[in-house]
């Protein structure tokens, strides 16, 4: 409940307001009846103009709240006395506004949505360029404030799981959660029994609201699993190695044993793919409208799905390519190799952006998180690390799981879910997004079969694990983001909402060039061909434009403009520019001699070589 | 065991009936809006596309007279109505609504040099080549009256402007000399003159509104007061000005359209150097005239096109032509800011959008939301290669085309010699003079 206002210093206490609604409304001609109630008598009609008079000293008495509008830390009540000083505001009829000013906005909620780094000083430029920027980012923070304050209106709460002091919430299994909870959910859980047809593979449409899954012996299905509505079922009489929804429900790409199949949600084979051979894991960058496969030979293939061509073809050269994730954040493919490293792809690049070494054996799982700050990897030494995404790539945290985990998977709201032979285990950490702590599992469930599955379905409680025994649907209370953003991806959409919204984003198809791994890369200044312009600028007309002219004295008036004078003021602006130069280069200095010097080493005659 | 699983009641989030809204809830929460930048980016590309797309600004010639426009005149009034003279002494009233010429008068013998507006709206006056002023009526005779002027003032020599006092009943000519008179009397209050010359133009300040600006055919510009008996001062420029405007929002700001192919806004304050020099037209610049915004002007040229230019930029943002367009003599913006003017020597006035994609006609709240979020992502990438290529690229006609391209070697060779000069000599000797300061020859106070 942060959003809700902290009683300011300028606001009555409680009590006071509750009388006040108990009591019959008041008109405001009518007298008082009992003037000493909090101070807040409005006095004789006379003395009301004078309360019209304080008004413009409202914004002394909420000055921090003016301030900024977002509330530093929690106001301190003042004492009554001192409160009695400031004056309660008034309106014309007497009443007083209880929450006076702009409402508090909490730190935390901004800061979600500032998308301008305040640490940043702005950089040295002309005052009118200067100005610019500066409006531009007041106008980021109200933007930010605004959108802050728009929380309040968000419907639903995430869900959670607490035990009861020292109960372990891993203990509580699956049928316990289904006992307690309403029946809604209670039917999100459910098991398919389907021994037939091998280890499934499963895939839940961007909304949430459809399930596909393919077995290795051929079926495939796709169900809306909320009303339990089957779309289509078939058998490809082929192996399934990887099953994946287009951007809607309507598309369903299949990796089977020899190429790709593009299914739509009826079962109509609409697509045979046959550059790309092999399959054996299926990503889908829904922004971008690309398919990314990755296949026995070696090969991370871009399909644009929108026009039906090869974007790119990457050969990894790290062998046979079975362990695939997507950065959902920047559209980054991962990819795990067997000798224990990931590499970072982005179909602008022939070679990896990154190479980041995480085990000792070979890799088995890798998951990104929905934030793109996390990255989860098991592989075969059994161990499960989580590494930081944003720059350093370093590993947070790391454990050894008895078997080590062969699925990995992230939820919305960052919790990690493994699959480890039969069983499933899911870590959370404190909040949202953040880093999941490895020590104590948050649930454990104990399938039919070894796991070949994992994926945690968006906007729901649910994490889907399919498995050699069929697909089981589990419930994980606190997993999925509550409220969705309706023009984004609504669960509840109707065929014509879908329609519209399939133009849009067809509209904005983000080109494949774009993906890099800071996104927001776009909006910055691009110094490099800045610098370069202003190199071919100078080339081309033999000086620099930009520079300024020395100075030239103006004349003044009569009788002070003798050439000495001039001269003299002429003198007086150089050796000013010269001092901030020498300045300028002695702040430079010391940074090179601290550097130049060993820490905390006795000085040896080897020093002087030391440049 | 405490648990809440997040469960929806669909009620909340599917219409009722057919007949509602549908319901869109909405989270900004930045995880669920990924590629916020590169999706913004596409979207202000699309936006692009689509503005050059949509870029139709021609909506209408009006033919009539039979032969060259010379001269054009808003009514201060009225926004539909627009008076021309011609080049055989006849001047129109036109409907812009109706796209039609509503009243002829043969107001001269000869060319109508200059027309200009009480600004009442209710009269109008004219000069021409026959040595005199006629004032006429705004609406035309009644039924069985001959087409008279009010007044005719008949002067010793040729007039080559007019221009209405933006307050007073007073009017100024140039000829000889600039000539400010009373309406009531038939005889110049004051004639200004510096030096033996034959003016070409006059334009009253519409803000400080003693004020007036004139263009001679000796190379300078001359600024007057009222109030005084003589001018105030001249800036002198490497070649001739056709004429002046004055800036209707900044007092002191005037830009002058020039003969040596470029535009020059001054301040009046320091008119040693011009505040900027607009230059993108390929022939002699014959008329300017100012946005009522202040923000940009148009000018005609004698290469057959008109070009739009911000006030604070030295290259045109716009140009308009045809294939039918002649030399353009004048130019004019109309007072809602929309639409712009121009008669050129094949008889026709044309109108055109002062902005070329914009779409005419009301725009419901949806389009106009629309359009101005599209606006401002123009704005925020438009020094993205790609975008700023889409949005400048313009189709000139061939012979535009081609003088461009040998006056930017023309250009280019002169910059060289200059450079080659630097080099070559003692260092110090030589002087870079900027472009702005070497056109304006002198300032005499």
């Amino acid at each position: 409940m942060e959003a809700v206002p902290k009683p300011g210093s300028n606001v009555p206490p409680k009590k006071d307001k509750l009388q006040g609604k108990k009591k019959k409304p008041r008109r405001y001609w009518e007298e008082e009846t009992t003037p000493t109630a909090a101070g807040a008598s409005p006095g004789p009609p006379r003395k009301r103009k004078r309360n019209r008079e304080l008004r413009p000293q409202k914004p002394k008495n909420t000055h921090s709240a003016k301030k900024s509008r977002i509330s530093q830390k929690p106001q301190v009540p003042k004492k009554p006395r001192e409160r009695r000083s400031l004056g309660p505001q008034r309106s014309l009829s007497g009443a007083q506004d209880p929450f006076a000013g702009p409402a508090p906005v909490p730190v935390e909620v901004v800061q979600k949505f500032c998308r301008i780094d305040k640490s940043k000083k702005l950089p040295r430029s002309e005052t009118k360029i200067r100005s610019r920027l500066e409006a531009a980012e007041a106008q980021e923070e109200e933007i930010s404030v605004k959108a802050a304050r728009s929380e309040l209106l968000l419907a639903e709460e995430p869900g959670f799981l607490e035990g009861e002091d020292g109960e372990d919430t891993a203990k509580i299994c699956q049928a316990d959660i289904v006992e307690a909870v309403d029946i809604a959910s209670a039917a999100k859980h459910f098991d398919l029994n389907l021994r037939q047809f091998g280890p499934y593979r499963l895939n839940y449409s961007r909304t949430g609201r459809h399930l596909a899954f393919g077995g290795r012996r051929g079926h495939v299905a796709a169900l809306d699993w909320v009303t339990k509505k089957l779309m289509c079922e078939i058998n490809v009489m082929e192996a399934v190695r990887d099953i994946r929804f287009l951007h809607s429900e309507a598309l369903l790409a299949v990796a089977q044993n020899r190429w790709l199949h593009i299914y739509d949600n009826q079962g109509i084979e609409l697509h045979c793919i046959r550059r790309c051979d092999r399959i054996t894991r299926l990503e889908f960058l829904p922004f971008h409208f690309l398919l990314a496969t990755a296949s026995e030979t070696g090969f991370l293939t871009y399909l644009d799905v929108s026009v039906g061509k090869i974007v790119a073809a990457l050969n990894a050269r790290a062998g046979r390519l079975d362990v695939m994730t997507q950065n959902p954040y920047n559209a980054i493919i991962h990819l795990g190799h067997s000798n224990g490293t990931v590499s970072l792809w982005s179909p602008a690049m022939k070679e990896p952006l990154a190479k980041i070494l995480c085990h000792r054996g070979g890799v088995r799982a890798v998951a990104v998180d929905s934030t793109g700050t996390h990255m989860a990897t098991s592989g075969l030494d059994h161990q499960l690390k989580i590494f930081d995404l944003r720059g350093t790539f370093q590993p947070l945290s790391a454990r050894t799981l008895p078997q080590g985990a062969g699925h990995l998977a992230f939820s919305q709201r960052g919790l990690l879910a493994a699959g480890t032979g039969d069983v499933v285990n899911i870590w959370a950490g404190q909040g949202k997004a953040s880093l999941p702590s490895l020590e104590q599992p948050y649930l454990t469930h104990r399938l039919l079969g070894h796991v070949h599955g994992l994926q945690f379905c968006p906007f729901e409680d649910v994490l889907g694990v399919g498995h050699s025994g069929g697909i089981t649907s589990m419930l994980v209370p606190g997993a999925a983001e509550p409220n969705f953003d309706g023009l984004e991806s609504n669960p509840y959409r109707s065929r014509k909402q879908r329609q519209e919204w399939e133009v849009k984003a067809l509209l904005e198809k983000v080109p494949a060039e774009l993906i890099c791994l800071d996104p927001r890369a776009l909006a910055e200044v691009d110094v490099i061909s800045l610098e370069q312009e202003k190199k071919e600028r100078l080339e081309r007309l033999g000086y620099d434009p930009d520079t300024k002219p020395p100075f030239q004295p103006k004349p003044k008036q009569k009788g002070r403009s003798s050439t000495a004078s001039l001269v003299k003021r002429k003198r007086k602006v150089m050796d000013e520019e010269h001092r901030d130069k020498v300045r300028q280069s002695l702040e430079q200095q010391p940074q090179k001699q601290e550097k130049a010097k060993p820490m905390g080493a006795r000085p040896s005659a080897l020093d002087r070589f030391v440049r | 065991m405490k648990v809440k699983m997040l469960s929806r009641n669909p009620d909340s989030y599917v219409r009722e009936t057919k007949l509602d809204l549908q319901r869109v809830p909405r989270n900004y929460d930045p995880t669920l809006h990924p590629f916020e930048v590169p999706r913004e980016y596409v979207r202000a590309l699309n936006a692009t596309k689509l503005e050059r797309v949509f870029a139709k600004p021609f909506l209408a010639s009006l033919d009539g007279h039979r032969d060259g426009v010379s001269c054009l005149a808003k009514h201060p009034k009225s926004l539909a109505t627009v008076l021309s003279g011609a080049c055989d002494g006849e001047v129109r009233i036109w409907n812009l609504t109706k796209r039609k010429c509503i009243h002829t008068v043969q107001a001269h013998e000869g060319f109508v040099r200059g027309i200009c507006t009480r600004f009442c709206g209710t009269s109008f006056f004219t000069v021409g080549d026959d040595k005199t002023v006629k004032q006429w009526k705004m609406d035309g005779p009644g039924y069985g009256e001959e087409e008279e002027p009010l007044h005719t003032i008949l002067g010793k020599t040729v007039y080559t402007g007019i221009d209405h006092h933006w307050k007073e009943a007073v009017f100024a000519t140039c000829g000889q000399q600039v000539d400010i008179w009373d309406e009531q009397r038939t005889s110049p209050i004051c004639s200004m003159t510096w030096g033996f010359d034959s003016i070409s133009s006059v334009k009253f300040n519409p803000i400080e509104t003693f004020l007036l600006g004139s263009c001679a055919s000796d190379r300078n510009i001359v600024l007057y007061d009222m109030r005084q008996a003589t001018p105030l001062k001249k800036v002198i420029l490497d070649m001739r000005t056709n004429t002046i405007c004055w800036n209707p929002m900044e007092a002191f700001i005037f830009t002058a359209a020039n003969e040596d192919y470029n535009l020059y806004t001054f301040d009046m304050r320091a008119l040693d150097t011009p505040v900027m020099v607009h230059m993108d037209h390929v022939s002699a610049v014959l008329d300017v005239d100012y946005s009522p915004t202040g923000k940009d002007f148009v000018s005609a040229s004698f290469d057959k096109s008109i070009r739009i230019f911000p006030v604070d930029k030295s290259r045109s943002r716009e140009v308009y032509h045809t294939k039918r367009m002649q030399h353009v003599i004048c130019v004019k913006w109309t007072s809602d800011s929309k639409y712009i003017m121009c008669g050129s020597d094949e008889m026709n006035i044309r109108l055109w959008k002062a902005n070329a994609s914009e779409k005419l006609g009301v725009l419901t709240s949806r389009e106009k939301a629309a359009t101005d979020y599209n606006q401002r992502l123009k704005e925020k990438f438009q020094h993205h290669p790609h975008i700023k290529r889409i949005s400048r690229h313009r189709h000139l006609p061939k012979s535009i085309y081609s003088q461009i391209q040998e006056q930017r070697i023309m250009k280019e060779a002169r910059r060289r010699k200059e450079l080659n000069r630097i080099k070559h000599s003692k260092p110090g000797s030589v002087q870079r003079v900027s472009e702005k300061k070497k056109r304006v020859v002198a300032v005499v106070k």
